[in-house]
C-alpha cells in the first residue's frame, strides 16, 4: 500500500452547494405560481439583466447537462429526450445541450419533475452561433418571444486590440442592454427595478471574481480541489451568479479553500501528478476523474471550468490572468441603470475568457492554457475532443500541438459533453491507462466503477 | 529465467517465450470470443516451439487490448509501454514506434532505456487500422497479399475518404463502377489509411529512427504509403507481430521479486 502524502477532508461547502442548486431549480418550477417572471436563456446571457424583475431563470446548458446525467442512471429515459428532438429534425451534429433541452420541451417534461416550466420569454446573448439559433428554435416551438443580444467579445490580449474598438464594443452592448430592458418591460407589463438590477450586476461581478479566486487557490501543492468537485461548484455561478445566496456561498467557499491551502488539506492524498483538461467533460461519465485518482492524479482545472463562471482580468505586466477586480474593490459607485449597464458590459467583455475562446481561438487561447500549465504547475493534459460543442472544441488540435511542442504529455479522447452515444468508455479508459504509463505513473489502488 | 509475454490483441493473440532474455518460442492464434482459449492456443504453440513445459515458465506478462481477461499475470501493462520496451530491445536507435494492429493504430515516442515519452492512439473509427484494409480487400475480392501487390503497381494517386470505413467502402464500390484501375484503388485505400496513421503519429512529434510494427505492416503497399506520408524511411522491426509480446516478456523478466 502506497503511503498517503497529504491529509484530506470532505468539503464543508458541498452540501450547501447542492442545496442552492436544488432551490434554484425548485424556484423555476414554482415561479409562475408565485407570480414571478420566468425566462429562459444561456449561461452567458448577461444573466444579471433580468434582475430588475422578481424573476427566475432556467439556464439552458446546465439543464441540458442535467438531462445527460440520466444516460448513466436511466438510459432509456435519456433516449426519450434526444429522440424527441431528433425526430423533430434536430440532427446529431448540433449542440447536445440544445437537443436535450428541446427534447424536454417537446416531451413537456421537466427533468426535475413535472411538466416543462411555462417560460415567459427567452433572452440570449449571441456569444455562440448555436446558442442564438437554439432559442430562436425554442421560440418557434413554444411561441414565446425571444430577444437576442449580439455580443462581440474583446479580442485576446495578445492581439493588441485598440481601446477605440473596445469602447465601441462596450457601447454596442450597453445600447442593447437598454433596448433589452425596454423590451422585457413590454413583454411582462412590469416595471424594471433599477435598485435590484444594480445589486444583481454587482453580485454577478463578485460571484465570478470569487470563483476565479477559488481557482487561483488551486495553484497550491497539494491542490485543495479536484476538477470533478469544481464542476459541481462552478455551476452555481453559471445558473445564479446575480443572486445574494450565491455570492455568499462563494465567499464562504473561498474562505474554506484558502483554509485548506493553509493546512495542506488535499483533494487527492497522493497527488502524484497534476493535469488540466480541455472542453466540457462528458457529464454522464465523470468516472474518468475517479480513474485518474487511482493513479494519484489530480485534475486542477480547465480553461472551461475556470472560465465559464470566472471573472479573469489580464495582468499586462506579468502576461497572466488574475481574478477580476470588482467595482466594489475598486471603489466604483454604481447608482443608475446606465452605470450598471456599463459595468455589466465592461465586466463581460473584459473578464470573460470562455466566451472569448468560443469566438476567437488561436494564439490567445493557447497563451491562456500555457499560463495555466505554468501557474498551476501542470504535468500533463487531457483534451476531450468534444463532438457536441462547436464553440469549446474550436482550435483544440492547435492547443494539443502547442502542448506537445512544449514537451507536456498530452492525451486526447473523442466524446460528447451531453450525448453518450459518441463516447466510448472502455476505449477512453484504455487510453487513460496508457497515458498514465506514459507519465510514469502506477495505479495505487483498484478502480471501482460507480464509487 | 523463463518468461512468457502475452499480447492479447483484438485480432490475434501472440505469445513469446524468453529464456534468459533470448527468444526461444513464438505462438499465434486468432482471438475469438473466448480470449483465454485463444491465449492458451498461442501459448501452447510457443511452448512447443521452445520445447518447454508450461510449469517451467517462471513469470508471465500480459498486454494488449484484452489484457484484463487474463488473470494472475505477474506484470500487466498497456500496449504503449510494451511496444516501446520491445522496440528498444530490437533496435536501440528507434525513437518512434508506429504500431498498426487490427483495430488500433498507435504511435509511441521512445526515450532512454525504452521509456515512453509520449503516445497517440487512433480515434474511434477503425479506418486507421488493419481491419479497414481487410474490409477493403474483401470489397475488391482480392486476398490481402494480392491487394498489397496491386497497390505497388499503381501509377496514379486517387484521393479517398478514409475518415470512415463505411463511407470509404461505398467510395471503393463507386470507383470500381467507374472502371478505375484496380491497382489505383488499392493504392488509394493504403494512402487513405496511411494519411490517418501519419497524422496521428505526427501528434507525438515523429523523430527518426522510426520503427514499424503490428500485423498490418506486413502489407508492403501500406508500408509504402506510410513511408510517403511520413516523408521518412521507417524500418520494419523484426517479427513485427510479436514486438509487443516481446516487450511484455522482457518487462516480466525485469520485474524485481
Amino acid at each position: 500500500m502506497v503511503e498517503k502524502k497529504y491529509k484530506t477532508a470532505p468539503l464543508k461547502s458541498w452540501d450547501k452547494a447542492k442545496e442552492i442548486r436544488l432551490n434554484i431549480y425548485k424556484e423555476i418550477a414554482e415561479a409562475k405560481s408565485k407570480g414571478k417572471v420566468l425566462l429562459g436563456g444561456g449561461a452567458e446571457s448577461l444573466i444579471a439583466l433580468p434582475t430588475g424583475f422578481d424573476y427566475a431563470m432556467l439556464v439552458g446548458e446546465p439543464y441540458g447537462a442535467a438531462i445527460s446525467y440520466l444516460a448513466k442512471s436511466d438510459p432509456d429515459e435519456y433516449m426519450k429526450y434526444v429522440e424527441a428532438s431528433e425526430h423533430a429534425g434536430y440532427p446529431r451534429d448540433l449542440c447536445a445541450y440544445m437537443r436535450n433541452y428541446i427534447g424536454s420541451i417537446l416531451r413537456d417534461k421537466y427533468v426535475f419533475g413535472g411538466p416543462f416550466p411555462k417560460i415567459d420569454f427567452y433572452l440570449q446573448a449571441g456569444f455562440c452561433d448555436t446558442h442564438s439559433k437554439w432559442y430562436q428554435a425554442v421560440s418557434d416551438i413554444t411561441g414565446r418571444p425571444y430577444f437576442s443580444l449580439d455580443l462581440v467579445p474583446f479580442d485576446w490580449e495578445i492581439e493588441g486590440e485598440s481601446e477605440k474598438t473596445k469602447d465601441l464594443k462596450r457601447k454596442y452592448i450597453v445600447d442593447q442592454i437598454h433596448e433589452a430592458i425596454a423590451w422585457m418591460e413590454k413583454q411582462t407589463g412590469r416595471e424594471f427595478n433599477d435598485e435590484t438590477f444594480i445589486q444583481g450586476v454587482l453580485n454577478e461581478c463578485e460571484s465570478t471574481s470569487l470563483w476565479a479566486k477559488v481557482c487561483i487557490a488551486n495553484r497550491a501543492i497539494p491542490a485543495p480541489l479536484d476538477e470533478k468537485t469544481m464542476l459541481s461548484l462552478y455551476v452555481l455561478a453559471v445558473i445564479g451568479r446575480p443572486r445574494n445566496d450565491v455570492v455568499e456561498f462563494y465567499r464562504e467557499l473561498l474562505d474554506e479553500v484558502e483554509d485548506r491551502v493553509a493546512n495542506q488539506i488535499a483533494a487527492n492524498p497522493y497527488e502524484t501528478a497534476r493535469i488540466i483538461t480541455d472542453s466540457q467533460p462528458p457529464w454522464f461519465a465523470l468516472d474518468l476523474f475517479r480513474l485518474l485518482e487511482t493513479y494519484g492524479v489530480v485534475s486542477v482545472g480547465a480553461h472551461y471550468t475556470f472560465g465559464l463562471s470566472g471573472g479573469w482580468e489580464y495582468d499586462e505586466e506579468n502576461k497572466t490572468w488574475e481574478a477580476g477586480k470588482t467595482p466594489q474593490e475598486k471603489g466604483v459607485e454604481v447608482k443608475t441603470r446606465d452605470e450598471a449597464a456599463n459595468v455589466l458590459a465592461d465586466w463581460w467583455l473584459r473578464t470573460g475568457t470562455v466566451c472569448r475562446g468560443v469566438r476567437h481561438s488561436g494564439a490567445g487561447k493557447i497563451q491562456r492554457i500555457m499560463d495555466m500549465v505554468d501557474r498551476w504547475k501542470v504535468d500533463g493534459a487531457i483534451v476531450h475532443l468534444n463532438r457536441g460543442c462547436e464553440g469549446t472544441s474550436l482550435g483544440q488540435m492547435d492547443i494539443v500541438s502547442s502542448l506537445l511542442e512544449r514537451g507536456l504529455p498530452t492525451m486526447t479522447y473523442e466524446g460528447n459533453h451531453a450525448d453518450p452515444r459518441e463516447y466510448d468508455e472502455n476505449r477512453t479508459f484504455a487510453r487513460i491507462e496508457s497515458f498514465m504509463e506514459t507519465m510514469g505513473l502506477k495505479q495505487l489502488y483498484e478502480f471501482k466503477k460507480g464509487e | 529465467m523463463i518468461t512468457a509475454g502475452i499480447d492479447l490483441g483484438a485480432t490475434y493473440s501472440k505469445v513469446v517465450i524468453l529464456d534468459d532474455g533470448k527468444v526461444v518460442g513464438k505462438g499465434i492464434s486468432k482471438t475469438t470470443l473466448e480470449p483465454e482459449e485463444s491465449v492458451e492456443k498461442a501459448l501452447n504453440a510457443a511452448l512447443q516451439e521452445a520445447k518447454i513445459d508450461k510449469g517451467q515458465v517462471e513469470r508471465t506478462g500480459v498486454t494488449g487490448s484484452g489484457r484484463r481477461a487474463i488473470k494472475d499475470a505477474d506484470v500487466v501493462a498497456t500496449d504503449v509501454t510494451a511496444d516501446a520496451r520491445g522496440a528498444y530491445h530490437l533496435d536501440k536507435e528507434v525513437k518512434t514506434v508506429i504500431d498498426v494492429g487490427g483495430e488500433d493504430a498507435r504511435a509511441v515516442k521512445v526515450g532512454e532505456n525504452g521509456k515512453v515519452i509520449n503516445s497517440a492512439v487512433n480515434d474511434k473509427c477503425a479506418a486507421g487500422a488493419g481491419a479497414f484494409v481487410e474490409a477493403m480487400s474483401r470489397a475488391m475480392q482480392l486476398s490481402l497479399e494480392e491487394f498489397a501487390e496491386a497497390s505497388l503497381k499503381s501509377t496514379q494517386e486517387i484521393p479517398i475518404n478514409a475518415q470512415c470505413a463505411i463511407f470509404a467502402e461505398s467510395e471503393v464500390v463507386s470507383l470500381i463502377s467507374d472502371e478505375t484501375p484496380r491497382e489505383d484503388i488499392c493504392r488509394a485505400v493504403h494512402d487513405g489509411i496511411a494519411d490517418r496513421i501519419t497524422s496521428m503519429a505526427k501528434r507525438v512529434l515523429v523523430e527518426e529512427k522510426v520503427g514499424l510494427m503490428g500485423g498490418a505492416v506486413m502489407n508492403k503497399g501500406l508500408v509504402e504509403s506510410i513511408r510517403e506520408g511520413l516523408g521518412l524511411d521507417p524500418i520494419i522491426l523484426p517479427d513485427p507481430l510479436f514486438v509487443s509480446a516481446l516487450g511484455i516478456a522482457l518487462m516480466a523478466a525485469d520485474q524485481e521479486d
